[in-house]
């Protein structure tokens, strides 16, 4: 009986992670089970990619730091990983060139995969080499997020509408929400979600765990303990870095957001 | 006029099935000693995990042995919550206001190797002792009143659904319910807009001792309920970052949680239940 073949999907989650927590890596626990519930993938691989600093969201710290936090976060998980790239970008990079970068890193691996594999004496294959070799299903790379990041699709200048379609075209969507909210009322507003819900995969989360990181940096500032909610390795790195402090909160006040600035058409007074 | 400098010691003791153990239950302890730090008058000096014992005949309750393992694995780097198991080794079932007493009493009367004896202290500074500490004689203390600041008070900690099970009939004794708030005390972690101050207010008993019941606010919401886990294992989906990565280890390497350990007491009355129950007929 020959074993169906799934498509490859790569996870790839965007955001601040200032810094990261419990939460964050729920989610891509959680991702990964109900796609391979569906019986269509098989997860290879979770990808976190913390913001650049030029991204001047209030309280961001360093880059560096966020990245080395992730890292120990992610010490103990055997397919999550984080990469710098998008950190350490010169600008802030639109969320569609960081998955189109993911996206041709994850074919060029394939690739070199298959000279590789070429090269090889057939007796020195495994069936595991053999597999990804022979069926060759080239990889998908969606974008893992929360419900509350949907709904950022709709605040103005935030978003290009093409980079919406793009992303919701060409990639997807793993979309995890909370009981209570409801996504697929976002998507039903609008067109171009709409079109692509088949590529838009939603997640129900029944186990309540909203651990904000602005809660976590609020705690932290505090001297109040936010163990349990991220990783102890965290904890005991910013406490040693002083990471979290109200002056670290109050980076970039003021500033507007890099892509808001960039897409510099009038901003509507009326909107918040 | 009493030191105001001087904090009252405080140790929390969380009863429960810990069946598993959760980030959650852990989550208790930290959120309730920030509480009682920020006011200043309390310094909290040891937490306590006292998990029940097989005999509370729970559905779905498996073995101590391994509940009291996966708590001592999760508290393995925690400088001041530990894990007592005193509770799960009695044969029968025991009400918790008698472990509590059990931890007030042990507070009191220190073996030698109680370094909390070394916490107590007999006299305010700058008074002459009227008695040497010995270590190895039981301090003796007589008709302690809750303002006296030396002795470390016990208090039971808890989520607000054990506060809200005091309503549910037979479940407990009144006069436990009472002695628990009066000469213990209880931390309530409830989230925002939860209806347990509600429910002390509907209460004569709870209104009277509201004072030693300290209602503290979980900000983030963090709903990891044991059943919850047990159900997500049921199905084969990740626990990742819910539990303590130990305790997940554990879980799996010992195939702890099925259909079938669901199913364990199934049909069977809780010990509680009955035994008010047989009470109430003698």
């Amino acid at each position: 009986v020959r074993m169906k073949s799934r498509i490859p999907l790569i996870l790839l989650a965007c955001g601040s992670f200032n810094p990261i927590t419990n939460m964050h890596m729920r989610l891509f626990e959680l991702a990964r089970d109900h796609l391979h519930r569906t019986g269509q993938y098989q997860v290879i691989e979770g990808i976190m990619s913390p913001v650049n600093d030029d991204y001047r969201k209030k309280g961001l710290v360093s880059a560096r730091h966020r990245i080395a936090m992730a890292k120990l976060a992610l010490e103990t998980s055997d397919w999550i990983r984080v990469d710098p790239w998008e950190s350490e970008q010169e600008s802030w990079t639109e969320t569609v060139k960081v998955l189109r970068h993911h996206y041709n890193e994850s074919l060029r691996l394939l690739q070199s995969k298959k000279e590789f594999m070429k090269n090889k004496q057939p007796i020195e294959r495994s069936t595991k080499d053999s597999l990804s070799y022979e069926h060759s299903v080239l990889p998908e790379l969606k974008l893992l997020c929360g419900a509350d990041f949907l709904q950022t699709f709709k605040t103005p200048n935030l978003w290009k509408e093409e980079h919406i379609k793009e992303i919701v075209e060409k990639f997807g969507l793993v979309c995890i929400s909370r009981a209570g909210s409801d996504p697929a009322q976002y998507i039903s507003e609008s067109d171009v979600l709409t079109k692509f819900q088949h590529n838009i995969f939603l997640v129900k989360e029944w186990i309540q765990n909203e651990i904000s990181a602005t809660q976590i940096r609020y705690a932290l500032c505090r001297g109040l303990s936010v163990k349990y909610l991220v990783p102890d390795s965290v904890i005991s790195y910013i406490a040693h870095h002083n990471i979290y402090t109200e002056e670290s909160e109050r980076k970039n006040e003021g500033d507007l957001l890099q892509p808001l600035k960039l897409h510099n058409t009038t901003v509507n007074p009326l909107n918040d | 006029m009493e030191d105001p400098d001087k904090k009252t010691e405080v140790v929390l003791l969380a009863c429960g099935s810990f069946n598993p153990i959760t980030n959650m239950h852990l989550r208790l302890f930290e959120l309730a000693k920030d509480y009682f730090h920020e006011t200043g008058k309390y310094k909290v000096i040891k937490g306590i995990i006292s998990p029940v014992g097989d005999a509370y005949k729970k559905k779905g309750l498996i073995s101590a042995n391994h509940r009291v393992t996966m708590a001592k694995l999760a508290t393995k780097n925690s400088d001041w919550v530990e894990v007592d198991d005193w509770e799960s080794s009695q044969s029968e079932w025991l009400e918790t206001l008698k472990v509590l007493r059990y931890h007030h009493q042990k507070l009191l009367s220190p073996d030698p190797t109680n370094s909390l004896q070394n916490a107590i202290p007999l006299t305010k500074p700058g008074r002459k002792r009227k008695q040497e500490p010995n270590r190895h004689e039981p301090v003796k203390k007589k008709n302690q009143g809750p303002d006296i600041k030396s002795v470390p008070q016990v208090k039971l900690l808890c989520g607000s659904d054990m506060l809200e099970s005091f309503g549910i009939p037979n479940l407990w004794k009144l006069e436990d319910i009472t002695e628990i708030v009066e000469n213990h005390g209880l931390v309530c972690i409830s989230r925002a807009g939860n209806s347990v101050q509600k429910f002390i207010y509907e209460s004569d008993i709870l209104w009277r001792h509201k004072n030693n019941i300290h209602l503290v606010e979980e900000w983030i919401t963090n709903d990891i309920s044991s059943t919850k886990i047990r159900r997500a294992l049921r199905r084969g989906q990740s626990i990742r970052y819910l539990v303590p990565d130990v305790v997940q280890a554990y879980i799996e390497k010992n195939n702890l949680y099925s259909p079938e350990s669901e199913d364990m007491n199934a049909g069977v009355v809780l010990a509680p239940l009955q035994k008010h129950a047989s009470d109430s007929k003698n």
